[in-house]
């Protein structure tokens, strides 16, 4: 098989004098070899030089030292270029920001058109590209008109249709929701597989790793591991200390063999499922979990009392959006929600169900159509709005875009500037969250804008906590986060909710996120509220989350599955060590019958 | 915010439609002109009878081109107010010190049906024409142009990405006012001064987002192969045709139905 990338020995530096933060950081030294019609995938932290890797093999950037070649073509060549980038093509994080058009197959047409393609032949490129992507019914389409996913999908037919050899996703699907992931993946492997295009994804979605050939894992700007998929997440240690984590089933499979129940690391529910039967085959029942209560497992899950005091209550509260005009919509339909006074509250549903409009309401962001809305006895309908948002903070879906102040520290207090608050209070408060948050107090004299992804983010988090809400709304949280970064927000809020007693209403797509972290669920359908009880009681309805095209966490998956085949696992098993847990109280409860 | 119909682009298939987007630029500049020209009654009623036929001919909704009106339609009648009160001549009412005069209606009225069909012509243009084939055809019509420096292919270039992402932007501004008012950011109460200043913060973090959003769209334009207009084709290309050239042919010859009358009655 022919090379189509080489990198050899290749480091970029990027000076530093402006400051630019958005960039991701340096290439150190990296070395690889990838064979036309693999798919790889790259996997590292937010800053580990993945993006940078990217633009040196697209030549947007030329390597400080080394050389890298794509099909043979040294990308220092300057009069090579454009046909660099023509066989190797580039689809980039944000779906928005790298649609040039204002029509789907007009932004289609553009790179061929810049190759001076002649105009018959773009058609039928630009038809064809669609057709690969499941996008042909949306040619007249206007771009913000389309989901996440579908931008995506708009992006690589536009690489498509510069005929490319091999295609670099930078990231492309962490701005995506599970279905526009599960959309563009699909898409990816059937152009690798069907039409031979290699495929370098870089991501820091552990479990789209699976699928690949070979994945390269990046730390610091060097690349530290590469194998197969089964090898690299063989080793737990060295993924935690690239700042990754394995998939979810691996963590599991990673715990039994520490207590050396199996021998392999299966990566997905279909290789799990025949070693877990293997395991438990000479342990006699096929009823083991007759034994087991429900007490028994789930023991981390606290259990909040039935009669909790409601700190929200929504009543037959609907909304329309834009009434009288062509694009009304009923985006909330006659929902009754109560939220207990310190809980955590996961609201799911897919992207477009009236989630974020819902939330809206509990600040009196937004007004309901009809019905009602009381927070802590207040109605959140009346003018008095200064004391609602003093109660109820929200923090949107990418805060950081908000941040504006000369200083960190002038972001943070900028809600407090309205609150009447003494000098020593602010004082206090500032140092709370920072201390919470870990913004580290030299950073409070700095321009928000220096600052990392991630530290935008907390600060950003911090200039709501700071007006110390009792009730603390996010819209997805972890959103563009790499794993380490999500578990470190779902700590601060678990954290916030024990010692404080916050009451904390989330936003997520993660299913597996929410089995985790929240005590109760809401699900949202077309604007209805489906159900709203506890997570172990709503992930036990398997069938009707499927129905709103929603995921189960991958745990309950595999238990499900196993309970198909025969056994008898009380559900639903959320976490990794519930699923830990109940294994090993099988093998040891049917040992003893035995 | 989300019903600007000024730029609004109506999917069909009228002649008029399908048009060159040239043809239609030009057309439209110059009927505006005679727009302002006419002055008798017969030219009203020409005037005003060819826009109609136009506007049937063009299969585009009628209240769809008067809701481009409705937003104007407050500067339109003060302008005609304005006419009736100053405009000097027979007295045919007075209240108080305000006269109001025949010719001072006549006037108004004939200001108020000028720039309706002011509006009418120039949206006509907008509802029948995608964003990008009207770019297209200012390109083209300024690529003359270059030889004394006019950048054709970058204006137009510049038009149409600006026309891709004011929605995006909109949609950024209103989530970033929601963002800030949750933070105790108040638009609405406090002086002219204090208003202002309270968008402050949304203005800022727009700007940085707009400045990077133009930062990575530079750059995905030149990882596919973006190098300006030299070399570059089009998919669709704009062609003037046959259509094109009777349609110019009705045009000259109203004209002279128009202003040809005046001419021969002025020697």
């Amino acid at each position: 098989m022919s090379e189509i990338i080489k990198i050899d020995n290749a480091s970029f530096e990027y000076r530093s004098q402006s400051g630019d933060n958005r960039r991701d950081s340096a290439v150190n030294g990296v070395s690889l070899s990838i064979d036309q019609g693999e798919f790889i995938v790259v996997l590292g932290r937010n800053g580990s030089g993945k993006s940078t890797l990217a633009r040196l093999m697209n030549a947007l950037l030329i390597p400080t030292d080394g050389v890298v070649y794509i099909d043979g073509m040294d990308t220092r060549d300057e009069d090579l270029t454009w046909e660099i980038r023509k066989t190797l093509g580039l689809v980039f994080q944000n779906p928005d920001n790298q649609i040039v058009s204002t029509t789907v197959e007009e932004d289609v047409a553009f790179g061929p058109e810049n190759l001076g393609v002649p105009p018959v032949q773009i058609r039928d490129r630009v038809d064809r590209s669609l057709k690969l992507v499941d996008m042909q019914d949306y040619t007249e389409h206007s771009p913000h008109m389309l989901s996440g996913g579908q931008k995506q999908r708009v992006a690589i037919a536009g690489i498509l249709a510069m005929e490319p050899k091999c295609i670099v996703l930078d990231e492309a699907t962490s701005m995506l929701d599970p279905a526009g992931r599960k959309e563009v993946l699909s898409i990816l492997r059937r152009l690798n597989k069907e039409n031979g295009i290699t495929v370098l994804h870089i991501t820091h979605h552990m479990d789209e790793a699976v699928y690949a050939d070979r994945v390269f894992i990046m730390q610091e700007g060097k690349i530290v591991h590469q194998g197969t998929p089964e090898s690299i997440f063989d080793n737990i240690e060295v993924i935690r200390e690239a700042g990754l984590n394995v998939p979810r089933i691996a963590e599991v499979a990673h715990k039994l063999r520490k207590k050396n129940y199996i021998d392999r690391i299966p990566l997905t529910i279909d290789h799990m499922v025949p070693v877990l039967k293997n395991l438990l085959k000479d342990k006699a029942s096929l009823h083991p979990g007759a034994k087991l209560n429900n007490n028994g497992i789930s023991s981390e899950k606290r259990s909040l009392p039935e009669d909790g005091e409601d700190i929200i209550k929504v009543r037959d509260l609907s909304y329309v959006y834009m009434p009288g005009t062509t694009f009304e919509k009923k985006a909330l339909k006659n929902i009754t929600l109560n939220v207990k006074k310190g809980e955590i509250l996961g609201i799911i549903g897919h992207t477009g169900s009236g989630k974020s409009t819902l939330v809206q309401h509990f600040n009196g962001i937004l007004k309901p159509t009809s019905g009602t809305i009381e927070v802590d006895g207040i109605d959140a309908i009346s003018k008095n709005l200064k004391e609602l948002r003093r109660k109820v903070g929200l923090i949107f879906q990418y805060p950081e875009q908000q941040l504006f102040e000369e200083t960190v520290y002038k972001d943070i207090i900028f809600g407090l500037n309205r609150m009447d608050l003494s000098d020593e209070e602010i004082k206090r408060r500032v140092f709370y969250v920072t201390e919470l948050l870990g913004i580290s107090p030299e950073l409070l004299e700095k321009s928000p804008f220096e600052l990392s992804g991630g530290q935008k983010r907390r600060v950003a988090i911090a200039g709501v906590l700071v007006m110390e809400p009792e009730v603390l709304v996010l819209d997805e949280p972890t959103a563009g986060l790499d794993p380490i970064g999500s578990y470190e927000v779902y700590k601060i809020l678990t954290e916030l909710n024990r010692e404080k007693g916050t009451t904390i209403v989330l936003i997520s797509h993660s299913m597996d996120d929410v089995a985790e972290y929240c005590d109760r669920a809401a699900v949202i359908n077309h604007g209805e509220l489906m159900m709203c009880d506890t997570v172990q009681k709503v992930f036990s309805k398997t069938e009707e989350l499927k129905s709103y095209g929603l995921d189960i966490p991958q745990i309950t998956k595999l238990f499900s599955r196993l309970n198909s085949e025969g056994y008898n696992f009380p559900l639903p098993i959320l976490t990794v060590d519930d699923a830990v847990d109940a294994i090993e109280m099988t093998i040891k409860n049917s040992g003893g019958d035995n | 915010m989300n019903n600007i119909t000024l730029g609004q682009y109506i999917p069909g298939n009228s002649i008029i439609h399908r048009l060159d987007p040239r043809t239609k630029i030009i057309w439209t500049a110059i009927l505006m002109v005679e727009i302002f020209l006419i002055n008798s009654w017969q030219e009203y009623v020409m005037m005003g009878a060819f826009t109609a036929i136009l506007l049937l001919i063009s299969n585009i909704p009628v209240k769809q081109t008067l809701k481009g009106i409705k937003p104007l339609l407050f500067i339109l009648v003060l302008t005609a107010l304005l006419n009736i009160f100053f405009v000097e001549g027979r007295i045919l009412f007075s209240v108080g010190p305000v006269r109001v005069t025949y010719e001072g209606i006549i006037s108004a009225v004939k200001l108020f049906v000028r720039l309706v069909m002011l509006i009418v012509t120039a949206s006509l243009m907008t509802l029948t024409t995608t964003p990008m084939s009207m770019t297209d055809g200012i390109e083209r019509l300024l690529k003359p142009f270059n030889k004394i420096g006019v950048p054709s292919h970058e204006i137009a270039m510049m038009m149409s990405i600006a026309l891709r992402f004011i929605p995006t932007l909109l949609e950024e501004a209103q989530r970033i006012m929601k963002a800030q008012s949750s933070r105790g950011a108040d638009f609405d109460t406090g002086s002219i001064f204090a208003r202002v200043k309270s968008f402050i913060p949304v203005l800022v973090p727009l700007f940085v987002s707009a400045f990077m959003r133009a930062d990575e769209l530079a750059e995905a334009m030149e990882s596919r192969c973006y190098r300006g207009g030299k070399g570059r084709t089009r998919m669709k290309t704009i062609r003037f045709s046959q259509l094109d050239l009777v349609s110019t042919l009705i045009g000259v010859l109203f004209t002279i139905l128009v202003f040809g009358a005046s001419l021969i009655r002025f020697r």
